[in-house]
């Protein structure tokens, strides 16, 4: 039912900076504006949202804003950086099941701010799971991160060396994309061994930026969409995922914690599409922190079990590479918006447009988390 | 941000894991009807539904699973002893079971010798008093 009958044919965005002066609001009415442009549909003619549960932004705000008409779905997403591609396969079903005709789906942040750090807000009592670690002291994201990448090093003989290619090879890609936020500063590896330790081994450049902004797309359905401008990106497949025992983020209780809720957004992804691992073109994987690629890499068949960081650092990510991957810098350089900004750069590479365009790009994977419950989408391009 | 060690919330189904750790015990939570161990403590049982359930203790030996050295930004109270080692730790009874605490070295001089860690190496429980209804699980290094 879902296969191709839906489209992406808007994509909007704010600037990307460290400090930007507007509200959550004011940044996440000009995304969907110019999505809306983008497509060119005009506003009173949405009937769906999609967003995230960490939106600080109401549905009703947002609609009164922008001019829209009567709703008739909209759904929000949870698990922060596992929600881009739930929330827009939610609204993509909608559209598939006739309940609506026009999507838009956005996230706005203003995250710039050290005082914006979810765990520098641990209260007193920790009364969620993180009552089983972060009094031990382990707190932030990145230490949770990083307990999996000492285990994957250690497993397969990896060492810091061979992480850096990550936050190098994305860098190269920011370096030629103007809108992204590390745009002008070069990286190198020698940069990279030398920077401070955030979460040994996890250093400051295997760590998402701090950055305000926001990002917006329009969804229809396959046939509304032949008779607008853009070239649609296509929802070929979509799925969520969450494994057995999950926990989120300290994911450490399965019976192979390296095995994430990627392995199963992968299979089920693979089984609703036409194509395999080996077809896609591109993909944009989502990088809070450097290990989810290499972890991710592996959970969607790109790689063997243990053999991603060798193909990163054979150049297997860059832009001659086997899959280039995260293609405008992602959320290490381009800007950290809880992946929006790989959904569409994901929707760019099918238009054609990106900045660094893979040459025919038919076949686009976008993915979210890898240490959260998460999703996926594939999207094709006619 | 708080000045504190932040302090785990106790569920009623979590109640047997702290009082066993007040009086310097590790317990593992069994399902009452078919014995089948569960981490962290949770009301139902995943295999057979049944919600009662029972405590069993444990040798408090364990291996290194993986640890992290967090370094700052933290929160005030870790930035004060940070750089410090926290692992994640396999139960030597049930090596499925994985549970989180501070690494550190029965010999204080080694303190700081986070190279000395090793994944795959033997630790032993031992539990810090940190308000009065929580001793927190930690693992000493041999």
């Amino acid at each position: 039912m879902l296969k191709d009958s839906t489209a992406i044919v808007g994509i909007g965005q704010t600037e990307f900076a460290k400090r930007l002066e507007e509200s959550e609001l004011e940044l996440a009415c000009r995304a969907i504006n110019n999505a809306l442009e983008d497509a060119g549909i005009e506003a009173k003619e949405v009937d769906a949202l999609g967003s995230f549960t960490f939106e600080e932004n109401d549905e009703f705000e947002v609609a009164r804003n922008l001019g829209f008409g009567e709703l008739h779905f909209w759904s929000q997403a949870p698990y922060g950086g596992g929600a881009s591609c739930c929330a827009i396969g939610q609204v993509a079903l909608s559209i598939a099941s006739g309940i609506s005709e026009v999507g838009v789906v956005w996230r706005a942040r203003k995250r710039g701010d050290p005082k914006s750090r979810m765990w520098s807000h641990t209260e007193d009592k920790v009364d969620d799971h993180w009552k089983w670690s972060r009094p031990s002291g382990l707190v932030r994201p990145a230490d949770e991160s990083s307990m999996l990448m000492r285990r994957y090093m250690h497993q397969y003989g990896y060492t810091r060396e061979d992480l850096s290619f990550v936050a190098t090879t994305l860098r190269k890609y920011a370096n030629k994309n103007s809108v992204a936020y590390m745009c002008e500063k070069e990286l190198t590896q020698e940069d990279y061994m030398n920077a401070r330790m955030i979460s040994d081994p996890l250093c400051l450049y295997d760590n998402c930026l701090e950055s305000d902004g926001a990002i917006a797309v329009v969804l229809v359905s396959s046939k509304r969409a032949e008779k607008l401008d853009n070239k649609p990106a296509l929802i070929h497949s979509f799925s969520q995922g969450m494994s057995s025992e999950h926990q989120l983020m300290t994911d450490y209780h399965g019976k192979d914690p390296l095995k994430s809720s990627s392995y199963v957004t992968a299979e089920n992804l693979w089984k609703l599409s036409d194509y395999s691992p080996q077809d896609v073109d591109v993909a944009q994987i989502y990088d809070a922190f450097s290990p989810m690629i290499p972890f991710s890499l592996e959970a969607y068949g790109f790689c063997g079990e243990g053999k991603a960081l060798e193909f990163i650092s054979e150049g297997g990510i860059a832009e001659n590479g086997e899959i280039p991957v995260n293609t405008s810098g992602g959320s290490l350089s381009e800007v950290y918006l809880h992946g929006m900004n790989l959904v569409v750069e994901g929707v760019r590479q099918i238009r054609g447009v990106s900045t660094s365009q893979i040459a025919n790009a038919k076949v686009s994977l976008v993915t979210t988390c890898d240490a959260t419950p998460n999703g996926a989408i594939l999207f094709k391009g006619e | 941000m708080i000045k504190n060690i932040p302090v785990p919330g106790i569920e009623e189904y979590e109640k047997g894991f702290w009082e066993a750790a007040l009086e310097s015990k590790l317990v593992v939570q069994h399902c009452h009807d078919c014995d089948q161990p569960r981490f962290p403590p949770r009301p139902m049982c995943p295999q057979c539904h049944c919600l009662e359930y029972t405590w069993n203790q444990v040798s408090g030996e364990g291996e290194i699973w993986s640890f992290v050295v967090p370094r700052p930004p933290l929160l005030p109270v870790f930035e004060e002893i940070s750089p410090y080692a926290v692992g994640l730790v396999s139960i030597k009874e049930y090596p499925l079971i994985r549970m989180i605490g501070r690494l550190k070295f029965n010999n204080e001089q080694n303190e700081d010798n986070f190279e000395e860690i090793i994944i795959g190496s033997e630790v032993q429980v031992s539990f810090q008093k940190i308000s009065e209804e929580i001793c927190l699980p930690y693992w000493v290094m041999g």
